[in-house]
């Protein structure tokens, strides 16, 4: 199809960070998480299913190795909050788990692999005043491809990548994909 | 999915499993303090109910509510039906308010399926004469998972119930549970025994997907799974055994036969309970009952299943 062709898992696409720059890119995040946080005591981390969730654990797992603490992590399904639903058949629901101390009074930490259009995260924030009213919610995400069609913005960015809304980002997670990679496409249709 | 659910026969697994891990994501809704998603807003859930029924009515109105939809309670008592008006007229009358689904029971077997040809939602079963109950089903499906597959449903994502054995004892004649049970639990790989007087199992029963036996004692200590269903005295004709003593003492399940099952059986009814009939009462409220527990999950599987029928777009053939 075009010359940046990448055999990685099987998709086309170039890669635009390796397993290295993930690593280091979350490296990063987990950093700067302790430093807005004041040490990072109150904090939960909410993935959001599928990919968002192996990140959020990826993360906690680095602050506890920079602090010693343990990070209460979970997931946040927003399926049933999505405002695109009537567009797409039904579609299957991805797992919920919030650690059982709840978020109230706390900072919650939203985790997710590609923020684009602000929608996923649009449906997060109702999904989450379901379960309680957190003290603080931020946002992380490993790739911001720009788009926004929602006041939406991310504290914590791995990587900023400048795309046309043709292309199509595909993150690779080694708990999900068997690998670790950021693959940019060009998607074909405008 | 189809765009309809009236038999537990149109199910494929994939389907029947997707309900199955549908229900288990919404299944921690009830342990949150907000226990309502806005999922179905705007759209109307009609029951309609020519048939007296408590919990079932009330779980689907419990899980559309939960799903944020408006829902609609007709029942035939008090209504125009009273006055002779046709399940079709009726189901005219509910097409023209904007019905988006119908959760229709029925004295009549295939009153469903009649009623799907003529409104546009969805049509959802809930039981039509002596045909089906598929929701019932899936609810079953849903709690022998959540037991014998794994604890808190944590591992039984897309798992079946290979390997399972059902004993299904009692009246299959006049059950549309039995039926449908019969059906989808096949269908999952669970392997079915139906345990019932002869009289009370139907003609065709030798083309079910399931075992026949006429002695339930020794049934027992293979089942993992025993289901009793109700003898269903308002639907009996003539006499199908001589007497409810004598019916009691050969298929009912009473403590003694309860200790001839396996240590890990759980014991299910659709309720509602003859107690003292079909199972004693020290049963029905024994550990390994699951019968409250069997009505927490029918609002779950019921949410799952209006949710995959109205959560989505709009039906290819409803919008051409």
């Amino acid at each position: 199809m075009c010359a940046a062709s990448n055999p990685v898992a099987g998709r086309d696409g170039l890669a635009v960070l390796d397993a290295e720059e993930i690593r280091r890119a979350l490296t990063r995040i987990a950093h700067e998480i302790l430093e807005r946080t004041h040490g990072g005591g109150e904090i939960i981390l909410l993935g959001i299913p599928t990919r968002g969730v192996p990140l959020a654990r990826r993360l906690a797992a680095l602050i506890g190795e920079f602090e010693g603490l343990e990070v209460p992590c979970g997931s946040l399904d927003v399926t049933m909050h999505r405002d695109d639903l009537r567009l797409h058949p039904a579609r299957a629901l991805g797992r919920t788990d919030l650690p059982a101390a709840g978020v109230d009074g706390k900072t919650v930490v939203l985790v997710d692999d590609v923020l684009y259009s602000g929608r996923t995260v649009r449906a997060a924030l109702d999904a989450l005043t379901d379960f309680g009213r957190p003290l603080t919610v931020q946002l992380a995400v490993l790739v911001d491809r720009g788009h926004r069609e929602l006041p939406i913005r991310a504290d914590y960015v791995g990587k900023n990548l400048p795309t046309s809304q043709r292309e199509v980002v595909h993150v690779l997670l080694a708990e999900v994909d068997d690998t670790d990679a950021v693959l940019i496409e060009d998607g074909g249709q405008p | 999915m189809k765009r309809h659910l009236i038999s537990a026969a149109d199910l494929s697994r994939a389907d029947a499993l997707l309900i199955l891990d549908t229900a288990e994501e919404l299944a921690s809704l009830a342990d949150r303090p907000i226990k309502k998603l806005p999922t179905l807003r705007g759209r109307t859930v009609v029951n309609l109910f020519f048939e007296d029924s408590t919990r079932t009515r009330i779980s689907f109105e419990a899980a559309a509510k939960r799903l944020s939809a408006d829902v609609i309670n007709f029942s035939a008592k008090g209504s125009s039906v009273a006055k002779g008006e046709s399940l079709k007229d009726t189901a005219l009358t509910l097409e023209a308010m904007g019905a988006d689904a119908v959760v229709i029971r029925h004295s009549a077997s295939g009153a469903a399926h009649r009623l799907a040809g003529w409104v546009q939602g969805s049509v959802v079963n809930a039981g039509d004469g002596t045909h089906e109950h598929p929701t019932q089903a899936l609810l079953d499906a849903f709690t022998i998972r959540r037991r014998l597959k794994g604890l808190n449903g944590a591992g039984t994502r897309g798992a079946g119930l290979d390997g399972i054995r059902v004993t299904i004892v009692g009246d299959v004649l006049h059950g549309r549970v039995a039926r449908s049970n019969v059906l989808l639990l096949s269908t999952l790989g669970a392997e079915v025994t139906l345990a019932a007087p002869p009289t009370l199992l139907p003609l065709a029963v030798g083309s079910w997907p399931c075992a026949v036996s006429y002695d339930l004692d020794s049934e027992l200590p293979k089942s993992d799974v025993v289901m009793m269903l109700r003898v269903q005295q308002e639907r009996m004709t003539a006499a199908y055994f001589p007497s409810v003593r004598e019916y009691s003492r050969r298929y009912g399940l009473d403590k003694a036969r309860m200790a001839r099952l396996p240590e890990h059986a759980i014991v299910m009814h659709p309720g509602p309970m003859n107690r003292g009939v079909e199972i004693a009462a020290e049963v029905a409220d024994s550990a390994r009952s699951t019968i409250v527990e069997q009505v927490a999950n029918g609002v779950t599987i019921r949410m799952a299943v209006l949710y995959l029928l109205l959560g989505g777009t709009e039906f290819p053939e409803v919008t051409q």
